[in-house]
């Protein structure tokens, strides 16, 4: 399939957001994934969630890994860089892209075999530097793009399209990013547009790694009975932990909480993230709690979702490095060069 | 045994890995260079940190010539271990000097050689109350046996040490008590200096003594990079650690603390690679040092990159392959490989510098290249360069220097333009404008290494492909036009033979030169600088009967380039190969070219 351009028509009722902005100019090319697949909504969703931030599109870069979700940073922001790299090496092109400018807003899409397979060792290192992006996991339990082999997010004894059983334990991104102390860490479904949007907010606004697993069901091949990443099984087994709310700096909280049934996180712009609390005691800043509340929730087979754990204060990368305020792209050479004399000094000592 | 022989010897210290023997040695090593003597230090190291043999050879050379050499004038036996061994690789009326604190077993003895005893240990014991200390002093009091033996100058020693301890006051003392202890030993017991001995020489204050990482890392800083993706191996982790130790010096605001650098050691090479294109594209300049087995795990980036058209330096100090190979070993094996690095038809310029003084020099025109043409550039150095002390002249810097970024367009030229065409070539020389992120939507592109059209937009059709990868051949002309020539020596005297050589084997070919002049056989030189070859490289094969190329490697590699390059008939190329690990030393080339020629070598 080639690239389709999306016909822009101008619609005089859409609305404009803070930076005059339609909703239209997030959108990217046409999607050639197939109909229905769960990877599609969640490119809407990030075209929701980047208009209601009015970002810049100009301000974000894309980037990928291989697979069908990793082709989808074609279908939004047509405005933003984009870098659809090679299978599972995703977040070292991130690292190096924020590496040489940290001023740039960094998403990176993912799917279940480019980030617990080939890239599970990028994945671990993209975390354990608390990379400044919003790192998407489009899971769904199989190879799309290879036609549906089962990747290593597919659930024990769960069934393949052609009958085989799955014999091997998985791999969840999530309890795997909270022990490797990540600094923010959600999980949400293709099919909860409410909730994916508000995480992919609070991700976006993350100053560090923040990891959204979602779970997004490949219609082709792992929607039928016996898949546990269908759309009927991830709604049988819906299980909000907690429900977020994001709000922009300039908004006042409003909505009114109960005392102790909610939690306020501050991020760096002010912005603030309101966590009311469905299941009793949860507690998102609490690692401890919420690895025993998710093994328990595992056990059931429910589909924890949510914003499952935040740690605003970890430092991200730059924060560690000391880095330079000014992007690395944008030093002047003069800034860079020592320059003869130096040179000369320098080697007085060579001799 | 008695002829004098001023300026021309090789002193070889045998020591135990992990003793300290380092700052001895390059006491000894400046000391000769500053007594105005041209003159070379090589390690010769196990892959262990500390407990096996470990040798430290200098060669000091009137003539100036910095290859290796096979002969052994004076061995410093310090590892009782390799003591037979050591003894055997003296050359006939050479000088053995071993520790005489503990017997030597007799039937160790040779009768062409000296042997002189110094109980090195006991005089350290007896003066210095320190364990550790009574090591160190040890070496350095070996340093003053030679002093004598060889009559090196120790106002010139005070001086050093005086120099390296400034700080410490206390270690000077320390210092200069081991020497005193072992000079005064050497002229009381033995007659002083031996035949073989150091004069004071030349002017070499307009050289330096440098290895060839510490000059590639610090060409990276001038060249204006800034990110730097790493992930250690021998023997390019040198690089790395000088790039940060220069950056710690030029690269950090005073007032806050705030680094212009950031060097990420990654988890891998494949996300040091991934790290390097990430930074490039975004407009950084990034590149990440790296050796043979590293280069094999980037190769999918390698491939994304010339095919996406970022630009991104990578440096491959050679070490023996294949595989884990002979690691603390040099040679020149990764020719190939690099050439042509990655799937599909890939194809990458190549930089070889011959030493420390190119490593500087071209890893400045590797980023200037790599920004220009929008591709990977390799610089391939190797162990004997990258590690080994060199004297090299000084390096200079023209502050009216200026990088080339090559075709970026900013925010503001975007802005003119009615659309951006990423891989759009507008003026024939197979290079298309790209834009950095961040700064203009109307800029924005997307980089995929799936089929792309001229136009940056996602194609399966046959002609556009084909469109995109003809135009990276044009690119490839125009990297023909723009790499280091090579250097060209001609003989004296008319002849019909070449010898082509590159890199580390530069020293033994310049050698062998003079050796085999004097047998009567001349050659024209060339030393091949860059991949892809310029029309002299081609000229020069063309132009000669028979060409001698001279290479560390076992499948001559640097051969085969030429023969696929260059359309030249094979047969006339001839193999000179040397392949064990050690750097060549010019016997190889004399010997290599005597059996094709079938002249008889030279001793
Ligand atoms: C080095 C390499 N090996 C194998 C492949 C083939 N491949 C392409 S996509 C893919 C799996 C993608 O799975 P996932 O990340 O879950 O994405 P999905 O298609 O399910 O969204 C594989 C194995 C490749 N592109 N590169
Ligand atoms: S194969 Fe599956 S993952 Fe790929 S596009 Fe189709 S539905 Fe989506
Ligand atoms: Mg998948």
């Amino acid at each position: 399939m080639s690239f389709i351009r999306k016909p822009k028509i101008d619609l005089p009722s859409e609305r404009q957001n803070e930076i005059g902005l339609l909703k239209r100019d997030y959108e990217g090319g046409l999607s050639t994934l197939c109909a229905g697949c769960g990877h599609d909504s969640i490119t809407a969703a990030i075209v929701q969630a980047f208009w209601e931030l009015s970002i810049p599109p100009e301000k974000v870069i894309k980037l990928s890994g291989i697979g069908c979700s990793s082709k989808t940073p074609a279908y939004f922001m047509s405005g933003a860089h984009g870098f659809n790299s090679v299978h599972g090496r995703m977040p070292s092109v991130a690292t190096g892209a924020q590496a040489g400018n940290r001023d740039l807003i960094c998403i990176g899409v993912s799917g279940d075999g480019d980030s617990l397979s080939i890239g599970f060792g990028q994945f671990g290192h993209a975390v354990r530097r608390n990379l400044n992006m919003l790192y998407i996991i489009e899971n769904n339990g199989v190879y799309g793009l290879t036609k549906g082999q089962f990747s290593a997010a597919a659930d024990k004894g769960s069934r393949a399209k052609r009958g085989d059983i799955n014999q091997w334990k998985n791999i969840d991104p999530v309890s795997t990013a909270i022990s490797m102390g990540s600094s923010f860490v959600a999980r949400s479904f293709s099919g909860d547009r409410e909730q994916l949007v508000t995480l992919l907010k609070a991700g976006i606004m993350h100053p560090g790694c923040a990891i959204l697993d979602v779970v997004s069901p490949c219609v082709t091949f792992n929607n039928h009975l016996g898949s546990t990443k269908s759309y009927t099984y991830t709604r049988d087994h819906y299980h909000p932990a907690s429900q977020t709310d994001f709000v922009p700096h300039a908004n006042e909280i409003r909505a009114s909480y109960e005392e102790g049934e909610s939690i306020i996180v501050e991020l760096h712009d002010g912005s603030k993230l309101l966590l009311k609390k469905t299941d009793s005691g949860y507690d998102a800043t609490n690692r401890s709690s919420v690895m025993r509340y998710l093994e328990q929730q595992r056990a059931r087979g429910e589909v924890v979702t949510g914003l499952l754990y935040i740690n605003a204060e970890l430092p991200e990368m730059h924060k560690i490095y000391r880095t330079s305020e000014t992007a690395m792209k944008d030093l002047e050479y003069e800034q860079l060069n020592p320059g003869s004399e130096a040179l000369a000094k320098l080697q007085a000592g060579m001799r | 045994m008695s002829e004098i022989r001023v300026n021309d010897f090789v002193l070889k210290i045998g020591t135990v890995n992990g003793t300290g023997s380092a700052s001895a040695n390059s006491l000894l090593l400046k000391a000769l260079f500053r007594m105005g003597i041209p003159v070379t230090g090589k390690n010769l190291f196990p892959s262990n940190i500390q407990g096996l043999p470990t040798w430290y050879g200098i060669r000091a050379s009137k003539d100036g010539y910095m290859s290796r050499s096979l002969r052994v004038d004076i061995l410093v036996a310090m590892n009782a271990q390799t003591y037979q061994k050591d003894m055997q690789n003296l050359c006939s009326g050479g000088f053995l000097v071993y520790d005489s604190t503990w017997p030597r077993e007799r039937q160790l003895n040779r009768d062409d050689i000296t042997v002189l005893g110094v109980p090195l240990a006991k005089m350290c014991n007896e003066n210095f109350s320190d364990a550790r200390i009574r090591i160190l002093m040890k070496n350095i009091a070996y340093v003053g046996v030679l002093a004598a033996l060889l009559s090196i100058d120790t106002k010139v020693l005070r001086t050093l040490i005086e120099e390296t301890f400034a700080s410490k006051p206390k270690l000077i003392e320390s210092n200069l008590k081991a020497i005193n202890l072992g000079y005064n030993y050497a002229m009381e017991t033995f007659t002083c200096p031996l035949p073989i001995r150091a004069e004071t020489m030349g002017d070499n204050s307009k050289h330096i003594m440098i290895d060839g990482n510490s000059a590639a890392g610090l060409g990276c800083v001038y060249a204006g990079a800034t990110v730097g993706a790493w992930y250690p191996i021998t023997p390019s982790t040198g690089m790395m650690d000088a790039f940060k130790a220069y950056c710690k010096t030029y690269r950090i605001d005073p007032e806050t603390g705030q680094k212009n650098y950031v060097i990420v050691q990654a988890e891998d090479e494949l996300a040091a690679a991934g790290i390097v294109l990430g930074a490039n594209w975004v407009g950084a300049r990034a590149f990440t040092p790296t050796s043979g087995p590293g280069i094999s795990l980037m190769s999918e980036f390698i491939g994304f990159a010339y095919y996406t058209e970022i630009p991104s330096v990578f440096f491959n100090v050679q070490r023996v392959g294949p595989s884990t190979g002979m690691p603390t070993r040099t040679q020149q094996c990764d020719i190939m490989m690099c050439a042509y690095a990655s799937h599909g038809d890939t194809q990458h310029p190549m930089l070889l510098p011959a030493n420390p003084y190119e490593c500087f020099e071209m890893a400045v025109q590797a980023f200037d290249l790599s920004d220009h043409l929008q591709t990977p550039i390799f610089v391939l150095s190797d162990l004997d360069i990258g590690m080994n002390d060199w004297m090299i002249p000084e390096l200079s810097w023209d502050d009216s220097f200026r990088p080339n970024r090559g075709k970026v367009l900013r925010s503001e030229d975007v802005e003119k333009l009615e659309k951006f065409y990423r891989y759009l070539d507008t003026d024939g020389d197979g290079i298309a404008a790209r834009t950095l992120p961040g700064e203009n939507p109307k800029g924005a592109y997307f980089v995929r290494g799936s089929g792309h059209n001229k136009h940056g937009m996602y194609t399966e059709s046959s002609s556009e492909y084909k469109d995109l990868v003809d135009r990276l051949l044009v690119k490839w002309e125009t990297a023909k036009t723009l790499v280091p020539k090579p250097v060209i020596k001609s003989s004296a005297k008319e002849t019909r033979l070449g010898i082509i050589a590159y890199g580390s084997s530069d020293g033994a070919v310049l050698e062998a030169l003079d050796m085999l002049a004097t047998k009567g056989i001349h050659f024209d030189y060339m030393r091949v600088r860059a991949f892809p070859f310029c029309d002299e490289v081609t000229e020069f094969v063309e132009s000669h009967e028979t060409v001698f190329v001279v290479e560390q490697n076992r499948d001559a590699q640097m051969r085969s380039l030429l023969i696929l390059e260059t359309n030249t008939d094979a047969r006339k190329l001839v193999p000179v190969l040397h392949y064990n690990g050690m750097p060549i030393p010019s016997q190889c080339v004399v010997e290599g070219v005597c059996e094709h020629l079938q002249v008889e070598a030279v001793a």
